[in-house]
């Protein structure tokens, strides 16, 4: 049967729900807090070209191009002599995956009748890879842990045991993260189960038909939706916290017919600290920006991604070299949406939004004994949290909520029970958005103590505390962040700090920019907010111009 | 002569079944916005005079209702205030903190049921062990009362941090609110969804006070009007969970009818799974807007203890709220009849979830709906007859079906008109058949081992295609499918599942302290059966969620017994580790277990069924009118039979390709498959043997 063009349709439908449905065998049966509960996870499917032409849409942007390259780099090592069915590759080289090596990739080749037609490919983030774990502090990346080359999990079915001894004894949870790396193989496997029966249904013998279709037809409604945005050349610049001093970052954007670039040429050097990012995540994060503001409705693949050019300069901090640290390239990486956004707003006004807190307020919490000898045990708490969202041209931001990434929160409840911690605060931080005709997103306000008997270290990886949120188009800028003790004592916003017995750890996380002038704000608008205590009465009356 | 009736109050209709010797009498009448109870006896009316029963004759009324759901979407409840622990004023507000489509820049979240100013918050705090770190003060609860007072509220949802480990400041707060306010609604949330985790809990304590006066109001008015009329039976509601409980439970715990219309159906659907000896069974359910698909495993329907209710994003997972109480589990999709069908982009033909309703409907309605739909399509493909569509009463007009669909499909694709409604039904079927295979796959199942069960007015047309997709070798479409869900209601037991956070680490269980809790739970539901199971035998079983520490979900995990002893941890680690295999195919050696929550169900023995034998013999049909079909496996139309199910008796044997018609619907048996009529009245349709 030759397929029809609604055939290729519906086969394309159901890839989407083999990758999902990949993703969610995965989310079921991983360790990883921040896999189940942020979607901090990929799954796709690729021809044997190492063409992506489906991918799961997950909690995270950062993910997508890199994982969509990563499968290329798979191919070209592994070299198509020796690519057996039965095989599986691995590797969590920050260069060649998703930027650190916390996340594995797993790749399988696809075989049908002994022939090789595609590959499946996921990507996780595991729950420790050794190495002085994740946080910021290492100088380089053979400090953050094992690095594991792409290469052969297994060979024709069957399992390197070496490598599994050396990932076991190099890891603090070798049950989990050894048990992550089944899941990965596991999905691969289900994915496979479902295409295969798709192809049985529609009695095919490869996917190179339908994957010229798919990314055809990608290909042709992304230019198309490049081709509508203004001709130019566009420039922003955004400067950052970074870890100790402060970081630039720059990017030009040229638009020209079907063709588009984005240029972080002039950004800041690389730090001494894990905050810098491998270039494969940059250009994921800038691309998802993007694609959100031109062509959101494609769904990801090589078709839709390869027409957006993302390039930086190898040694900058949005393109590091090896053996820079890396671990928490996520806190840059988040910014990037922010800066690029900036640039496009040059041609495409009333589109994209104010800046937004963007990064992460991740909290990795150690509880120990106060004193060593008791018998009260360690725990490990790792906590997600959001700030506020940059305003849009015609909607405020969106307070305490996620975004360039896709992540949840955990329940306190939850965490509670979790390690011995009290998180007496968990609340909208009142006037922390940004002043505007549409108000900026809140962040939030956080207190966390030790319960008696213990003190905890926790990792700072924040941003945005001396750098807020800009408005746009005459709004304000967001509050920005504060890292501090309840009582005041003001604390470091990056690195691993101390918080003892008593004490309390009070994180005000940043809000989002305001959108147009203030005082354009519906008046009924202004009095909502301040009923509901979402801005103070000076607010209204210095910012809004409200008399009441 | 004895009559139940069973009674559900849809969107667009109030479906009433009446049961007695004679058999079943339905009817369906449109729903009364104002006054649901009028439709209800209008509905009762009916049923009596075609059965020919006095109203003194019913014994029992059976009442199910999507009210609920409504006021909640519609956002007409009470004006509520929610008093919870200082410093988690916005739980409801910031949600997950996450964004349910990543690349929507306009994406608005839904408003929270009760507004921030609303929201007053008590300076308290309960630790997870349940133990109290901040002791809310007589000064602080004079105070909260008193801005109660001020605020002219009618409904007080109270949720403090971990009251499902210790209760008592929550009680507190409530009982000096009752003594100030005797008129004022008043919900716990250590009563109403006493389980671990603060977004499900306060949302579900939250929709239950913003309902609550209006459902007391509403049962209070039924139960009036019925005694008016002469009706003196007693009157149950059906719940989430699938069970019967007596209207004062109804009007105590409100947010327990969420979505009891679609568990009648879930119900419904068990029933024939149970008469026809099925192990497991897949109800769909398919109408004008949305598809339900629902597993059922030995003879009773899949349940679970969270839902999402009031979607506001395109049926988006994440888009709605999160309510923890127990339901029949189900997945729904913005697949139906009414579904719209456009071309995006990249030149797909994309169906739903956007629909057309009944109002202005399909184009080929005529009523004004101008966008094409599934119905048209399958009107174009031959699939219905435009003259007997709703018994006659909707007059389709395949002329308008054409122009619609050659507009916004074929023109823009350059195919045909039967290719593009090719393409919307084929869309649909796929869609609604990754959805069931999603489900059973994250219930660790293979849909290829179910049959299908399938009523509501669009499943009959859609589902052979669906199983011919899925690899699923049977299908029932019972009778009386247009009002399944009334009818199931008459099959439902009496039941009441209590629940409780309660927080255990296998390796330091604690089977006195566990006993302590279940007597508690057994109490609690034991109680709220008997209020309308009177004395009849109860079956009891409990559910407990476990996972390995350190993992942030839990899974169900049924446990034969409901009380232990020293030593029982390895029971439950045994049963725990069967259904973790279960799921996800291994166990991980070396981890410590826990249970976060338990779920005690007690309930009366569901109604033994009489199995139903397949027919003796078999016999061909008398088909008296062929119609041109398209047959989406071979891609290609063929001749189809044409057979009125009502000229079909036990043994009536079509070959596939076929058309059954009947006045609520069709059934389309696909060239795959062969129908025959069983001895109950339902079609089962199986694949040909050649075809397997």
């Amino acid at each position: 049967m030759t397929p029809s063009g609604i055939d290729y349709q519906i086969m394309w439908n159901r890839l989407i729900a083999v990758v999902e449905e990949q993703a969610t065998t995965l989310i079921r049966t991983a360790f990883s807090t921040s896999v189940r509960e942020a979607g901090d996870l990929s799954a796709g499917l690729f021809d044997r070209s190492a063409r992506m032409i489906a991918q799961a849409v997950t909690g995270t942007p950062g993910h997508v191009n890199a994982m969509a390259e990563s499968v290329g780099h798979f191919a070209a090592e592994i070299g198509a002599q020796s690519i057996f069915e039965g095989d599986v590759y691995i590797t969590n080289d920050p260069w060649k995956g998703t930027g650190h090596l916390h996340d594995i990739t797993m790749v399988t080749p696809v075989f049908r009748s002994g022939v090789h037609i595609g590959y499946f490919a996921c990507t996780a983030h595991v729950v420790d890879i050794g190495g002085r774990g994740f946080g910021p502090d290492a100088g380089e990346v053979f400090e953050e842990g094992l690095l594991i080359p792409i290469s052969k999990f297994a060979e024709r079915g069957t399992v390197n045991d070496f490598m599994l001894k050396i990932i076991r004894e190099n890891v603090r949870t070798p049950d989990q993260t050894v048990g992550d790396i089944y899941s990965l193989a596991a999905c691969n496997d289900a994915g496979n189960r479902r295409l295969q029966a798709m192809l049985d249904e529609f009695d095919l013998a490869d996917i190179d038909g339908l994957s010229d279709f798919i990314i055809d037809a990608s290909r042709r409604a992304t230019l198309k939706a490049i081709a509508d945005v203004p001709d130019g050349v566009f420039d922003n610049t955004m400067q950052v916290d970074g870890y100790d001093t402060p970081t630039h970052m720059q990017v030009r954007l040229k638009v020209s017919g079907e063709d588009l670039l984005a240029d972080f040429s002039g950004t800041s050097g690389m730090s001494a600290f894990g905050v810098n990012v491998p270039e494969v995540y940059t250009r994921a994060y800038a691309c998802y920006a993007l694609k959100c503001a031109i062509a959101p409705e494609v769904p990801n693949n090589t078709g839709s991604l390869d027409p957006f050019l993302i390039t930086a300069p190898e040694g900058c901090i949005l393109a590091a070299k090896r053996p820079a640290p890396v671990s928490v390239r996520h806190v840059l990486g988040h910014l990037v949406p922010d800066v690029v956004l900036g640039a496009l707003h040059k041609a495409l006004p009333d589109v994209v939004p104010a800046e937004g807190a963007s990064a992460l307020w991740n909290i990795q919490i150690s509880a120990r004994a106060s004193e060593p000898n008791g018998d009260l045990p360690n725990a490990e708490v790792l906590m997600f949290n959001s700030g506020g969202t940059g305003a849009r041209p015609a909607l405020d931001g969106l307070s305490a909520t996620a975004f360039p990434s896709g992540v949840s929160t955990m329940s306190v409840e939850a965490t509670e029970h979790v390690g011995p911690i009290v998180v007496w605060r968990k609340e909208l931080r009142e006037g922390s958005g940004g002043a505007g005709a549409r108000r900026g997103g809140l962040g939030q306000i956080i207190e966390i103590e030790p319960r008696a008997g213990y003190d905890f270290y926790f990792n700072a990886m924040f941003d945005r505390v001396e750098n807020p949120a800009r408005g746009r188009n005459g709004g304000s800028d967001g509050a920005a962040g504060r890292v501090e003790l309840a009582d005041g004592t003001k604390l470091r916003s990056k690195g691993r700090q101390l918080v003892r017995n008593e004490e309390r750890l009070k994180l005000s996380l940043p809000g989002g920019g305001g959108y147009g002038d203030p005082l354009g704000r519906d008046r009924d608008l202004v009095e909502a907010d301040l009923r509901a205590g979402l801005i103070t009465v000076e607010q209204a009356k210095d910012d809004y111009g409200y008399e009441g | 002569m004895s009559a139940r009736i069973g009674v559900d109050i849809g969107g667009t209709f109030t479906d009433v079944a009446l049961e007695n010797e004679n058999g079943l009498f339905t009817t369906k009448v449109l729903t009364d916005y104002q006054a649901p109870e009028a439709a209800i006896l209008k509905g009762i009316a009916a049923v009596c005079d075609e059965g020919d029963v006095a109203f003194d004759q019913i014994s029992q009324i059976i009442h199910g209702t999507t009210l609920v759901t409504n006021a909640l979407i519609e956002r007409r409840g009470a004006k509520t205030a929610f008093i919870t622990t200082e410093g988690f004023r916005d739980v409801i507000e910031m949600r997950s903190e996450n964004r349910f489509e990543q690349y929507d820049l306009n994406l608005v979240l839904p408003d929270p049921l009760v507004a921030r100013e609303h929201r007053l918050v008590a300076h308290e705090r309960v630790a997870a062990t349940g133990e109290v770190l901040l002791e809310l003060s007589e000064d602080e609860v004079a105070r909260l009362v008193q801005t109660v007072q001020d605020g002219d509220y009618e409904a007080a949802a109270i949720g403090f941090m971990h009251a499902y480990a210790n209760p008592t400041h929550e009680r507190r707060m409530a009982a000096a609110l009752g003594v100030a306010m005797p008129g004022l609604s008043i919900s716990l949330s250590s009563v109403v969804s006493p389980q671990m985790r603060e977004l499900p809990r306060f949302n579900t304590v939250i929709a239950n006070a913003y309902v609550q006066p209006q459902v007391a109001d509403y049962l209070r008015r039924l139960m009036a009007r019925l005694t008016e009329t002469g009706i003196d039976a007693p009157v149950f509601m059906l719940h989430s969970g699938g069970g019967l409980m007596s209207v004062e439970t109804a009007i105590e715990q409100p947010v327990r009818l969420l979505e009891s219309g679609p568990a009648g159906g879930a119900i419904f659907a068990a029933g024939y799974a149970r008469s026809h000896g099925i192990e497991k069974a897949l109800s769909f359910d398919m109408g004008g807007t949305t598809a339900k698909i629902c597993m059922i495993e030995n003879g009773a329907p899949k349940s679970a203890n969270t839902f999402e209710i009031a979607r506001t994003y395109r049926f988006k997972k994440g888009s709605g709220m999160t309510v923890s109480t127990p339901v029949v589990e189900m997945v729904e999709i913005g697949a139906g009849g009414g579904s719209i069908a456009s071309v995006d982009s990249m030149g797909r033909i994309q169906v739903g979830p956007k629909s057309a309703g009944s109002e202005p409907g399909p184009a080929c309605y005529q009523r004004g709906g101008k966008a094409p739909t599934v119905t048209d399509a399958n009107l174009i493909l031959g699939r219905l007859d435009p003259d007997a569509f709703a018994g006659g009463k909707i007059r389709l007009n395949p002329g308008l079906a054409k122009e619609a669909t050659e507009r916004d499909l074929s023109s823009v694709l350059n195919v045909s008109t039967t290719e593009a409604a090719f393409g919307v039904t084929e869309m649909v079927d796929e869609n609604m058949a990754n959805a069931a295979r999603v489900h059973t796959v994250e219930h660790g199942r293979d849909i290829e081992h179910f049959t299908m069960i399938a009523f509501g007015g669009g499943a009959p047309l859609h589902a052979s295609r669906l199983c011919e997709k899925l690899g699923i070798e049977k299908l029932i479409i019972p009778p009386g499918a247009g009002v399944g869900s009334a009818i199931g209601f008459l099959r439902a037991p009496f039941s009441f599942e209590a629940t409780r956070g309660f927080y255990q680490r296998l390796d330091a269980f604690d089977a006195d302290a566990v006993n302590a809790m279940m007597e508690e739970l057994d109490e609690e539901a034991s109680s709220f059966v008997a209020m309308g199971a009177g004395e009849r035998p109860l079956e009891r079983s409990l559910t407990v969620f476990m996972r390995y520490a350190g993992q942030g979900w839990e899974i169900p995990v049924a446990v034969g017994t409901s009380r232990f002893a020293a030593g029982d941890d390895s029971v439950l680690l045994a049963n725990f580790e069967e259904a973790y295999r279960a799921l996800f195919g291994r166990t991980i050696d070396g981890l410590a277990v826990e249970i976060t929550n338990w779920a005690f169900n007690v309930s009366t023995r569901i109604e033994e069924v009489t199995a139903v034998t397949p027919p003796g013999s078999l016999h061909s049909a008398e088909a008296t009118v062929v119609r041109q079909a398209f047959d989406a496996g071979l891609r290609r139309e063929l001749e189809a039979k044409e057979v009125r199910r009502a000229d079909m008796t036990p043994g009536t044997r079509v070959e596939g390709p076929a058309v059954v018609t009947e006045e609520e619907t069709s059934t389309i048996v696909t060239a795959c498959f062969h129908v025959t009529m069983q001895k109950d009245g339902a079609l089962l349709i199986a694949r040909k043997e050649a075809a397997r």
